[in-house]
């Protein structure tokens, strides 16, 4: 027992004398939380809107007056009249405009005469955010200039009533979970991988290995270290994160023990989980080039960006055992929607079975000898 | 148990004291190459005991074999009583290992590095503050313990590597080119101080090394190893008495001719001449002074004009050389020479 602390003793003390290696760990998370969070959780705003009137009807009058609210309240764009059709095609096409709005000749009589009125326009759909922005603000002015004057007193059309269960759940906020888990993530690449190969190639572990050390000891002594590390990380991120986002779990001290719990079962599947790539490896160059893959096939697919039910069937055959799927499924529980145990203990289940499964798979591939 | 082995084989017998280490037909196999060839010696209890050779002759398999870092693949370790193969954790309580790279962790104090591995080796808590203490006043880094490792000098590194390998008190030491890397003066400094720790600790030691000085000075006995095979053993006097020829005498002329070598070996007393060209040549004869004043007489003779002569006494260089038929610098060179590809221009 007193071989293995020695262990993770020596792990520990080199985590805290390297600072570095511990702001890298959050570093990354915390830039993506704000950036990400930041630059994609908001509305589309302060767009560049052509308007070609060729009607200048009373009709066409009402259409501008939309504009103008849109301009004043919402601000998704403002208008900026054109004369010329083929100058605002050509302005949207160099990009100087988002969109153009054409109202063509005889608008207002062919709305009065019922006679198929139109209103056209021309958008940049290289970009799907923006377009689809604008498409659907359109959508949103031509019906309600569609909507008849007088009300009937009884609504004939059916309306969709939403009830949301929680709280406004920004960008910022949805970014969590996938940031807690990062953090441990890279924690344990670091400290599991990168770290792990450097000092076997340095021949650290080759002190190790003339000792009396046994291989469980030492397999177990890593790994603790390792999970200890990861944990670290994943809970300063996760109340860094959640004063940053707002979230209130920090004032809950049973939602911070699912947390914690969740942190706890999450570092040892990842940890485990490292250990079983990089047992049989010698080359410290290994982890760093598997950084990009791992991340791209474990994060990705979790969850953590986009639902996984809109997943291919063979994606989400591997969300069913990729470790980050029941991590990030845990984290939304607890950070978004205060679920509870109830929500979490098949999370925390299938991690701790994993991490423990990972390590009893590595041990006996770990060599005790060079 | 008899030291065996093969060449200067007669001269090898261990002192007629217990064997610390015991080696019997030891072999190591990759696949189809022989790293280790059938190999034989013992090591006496308080010896210092030499394995020599070049880069890739196999010294640090035969350490790694013997302190239970690679598996034996034929033949038989004993190291302090216990098998390699069989007993590998009581051989591993009492050895101290040096391994050739400084795997201290220079992040950590002098101190943690040796409490930590104090921890490793299962030092009871009471006794771990004492071997500290014991150690680093053995290495003369008492003064350094609160220091961090990375800003110790590389001999100050290697020194805390030695005790670290002491903190245990092993019986038994091995070192694996525990020099290499080190300034002239940083290197007779960790001589001084294994001969010290052998006496005051009754240290048997095995040393890996490719320095010759190093090996004549420190060494009890040495053991040349070439291709995996032991080649020669015995003391470092027995080995240079062993060479045919007491004197070497190193001529240049100040050109190449190929005449000269059967020139110089048909002299009385010449056993064996040796080109490293450029009209350089190493002559080993039985006696010095009457060779030099031979080759000075048939230079004057046929007109030649020497650059150099010296005359010296047989070094363990020429012991290498006659053993494995080339010098042990040669092999040094060549690695220099993969290492560093001919500059541009010139001429190699």
């Amino acid at each position: 027992m007193n071989r293995l602390l020695a262990i993770v003793e020596r792990e520990m003390r080199k985590f805290f004398r390297s600072p570095s290696l511990m702001v890298m760990s959050l570093i990354s998370p915390i830039l993506q939380l704000v950036i990400m969070g930041n630059a994609f959780g908001g509305k589309i705003v302060g767009t560049h809107v052509a308007v070609v009137d060729q009607d200048h009807g009373p009709q066409a009058v009402k259409v501008h007056e939309a504009f103008d609210a849109v301009a004043a309240n919402i601000q998704t764009f403002s208008t900026i009249e054109y004369n010329n059709e083929v100058q605002a095609r050509e302005d949207v096409r160099t990009g100087k405009i988002d969109a153009a709005v054409i109202i063509p000749p005889q608008y207002s009589r062919r709305v009065y005469a019922q006679d198929a009125p139109r209103i056209g326009i021309v958008v940049d759909n290289s970009d799907l955010f923006t377009s689809s922005t604008l498409e659907s603000e359109m959508q949103s002015l031509v019906d309600s200039l569609n909507a008849p004057q007088v009300q009937d007193r009884l609504a004939r059309s059916v309306a969709l009533e939403v009830v949301e269960l929680y709280p406004y759940v920004n960008y910022l906020k949805f970014l969590m979970p996938a940031t807690v888990a990062l953090s441990m993530y890279i924690s344990v690449m670091i400290g599991g991988g990168i770290l792990y190969l450097d000092d076997k190639a340095r021949g650290v572990h080759e002190g190790y290995l003339v000792t009396p050390i046994t291989k469980l000891e030492l397999v177990f002594g890593l790994n603790i270290a390792g999970a200890i590390k990861a944990m670290l990380a994943g809970i300063s991120l996760g109340v860094i994160g959640s004063l940053l986002a707002g979230l209130s779990v920090v004032f809950h001290p049973m939602q911070m023990l699912q947390l914690l719990a969740l942190i706890v079962a999450s570092s040892i599947a990842f940890n485990g989980m490292m250990f079983l790539f990089m047992v049989r490896v010698d080359d410290p160059l290994v982890p760093r080039a598997m950084f990009g893959v791992l991340n791209t096939l474990l994060f990705y697919p979790s969850g953590a960006m986009y639902p996984t039910t809109s997943f291919p069937k063979w994606l989400q055959a591997l969300t069913i055992v990729d470790p980050f799927t029941y991590v990030i499924h845990g984290l939304k529980a607890v950070l978004l929607k205060n679920g509870g145990w109830i929500a979490i203990w098949q999370d925390l289940a299938f991690l701790s079975i994993f991490g423990i499964a990972s390590l009893l798979v590595a041990t006996p591939l770990f060599k005790r000898t060079l | 148990m008899s030291a065996v082995s093969h060449p200067v084989m007669d001269h090898g017998h261990a002192p007629a004291r217990p064997a610390a280490i015991a080696v019997e037909h030891i072999w190591k196999r990759y696949g189809d190459f022989e790293a280790v060839k059938d190999v034989n010696f013992s090591v006496a209890e308080g010896e210092i005991f030499g394995l020599l050779g070049p880069n890739g002759a196999g010294k640090s398999t035969l350490i790694r074999m013997m302190t239970t870092l690679i598996p034996v693949t034929a033949g038989k370790a004993v190291v302090g009583g216990h098998d390699v193969s069989r007993d590998p954790d009581d051989v591993r309580c009492a050895i101290g290992v040096i391994p050739q790279a400084m795997t201290s962790d220079p992040d950590l104090t002098v101190e943690e590095n040796l409490s930590i591995y104090a921890k490793l080796y299962g030092v009871p808590r009471g006794a771990r503050e004492k071997n500290i203490s014991d150690v680093l006043d053995a290495v003369d880094l008492a003064k350094w313990r609160g220091a961090q490792t990375k800003t110790l000098s590389g001999g100050m590194r290697r020194r805390l590597e030695i005790a670290r390998g002491l903190v245990h008190n092993p019986r038994i030491f091995f070192l694996d080119e525990p020099t290499t890397g080190l300034d002239p003066v940083s290197r007779i400094a960790v001589w001084e101080m294994l001969n010290k720790l052998k006496v005051t600790r009754n240290l048997t030691m095995l040393i890996t090394t490719h320095y010759m000085e190093e090996a004549d000075k420190l060494c009890d006995r040495i053991a040349i190893v070439d291709h995996g095979t032991l080649v020669a053993l015995g003391t470092p006097v027995e080995l240079k008495n062993s060479v045919a020829g007491a004197n070497v005498v190193e001529v240049h002329f100040d050109r190449q001719d190929d005449a000269w070598q059967g020139r110089m070996e048909s002299m009385d007393g010449v056993t064996s001449v040796v080109s490293e060209g450029g009209g350089f040549y190493r002559v080993i004869t039985r006696s010095g002074s009457k060779t030099t004043m031979e080759i000075v007489e048939l230079a004057a003779r046929l007109g030649e004009t020497l650059t150099s002569l010296s005359v010296q006494n047989t070094t363990l260089d020429d012991v290498f050389i006659h053993y494995t038929g080339r010098q042990l610098r040669d092999e040094q060179v060549k690695a220099v020479t993969f290492a560093l590809p001919p500059r541009p221009g010139v001429r190699p």
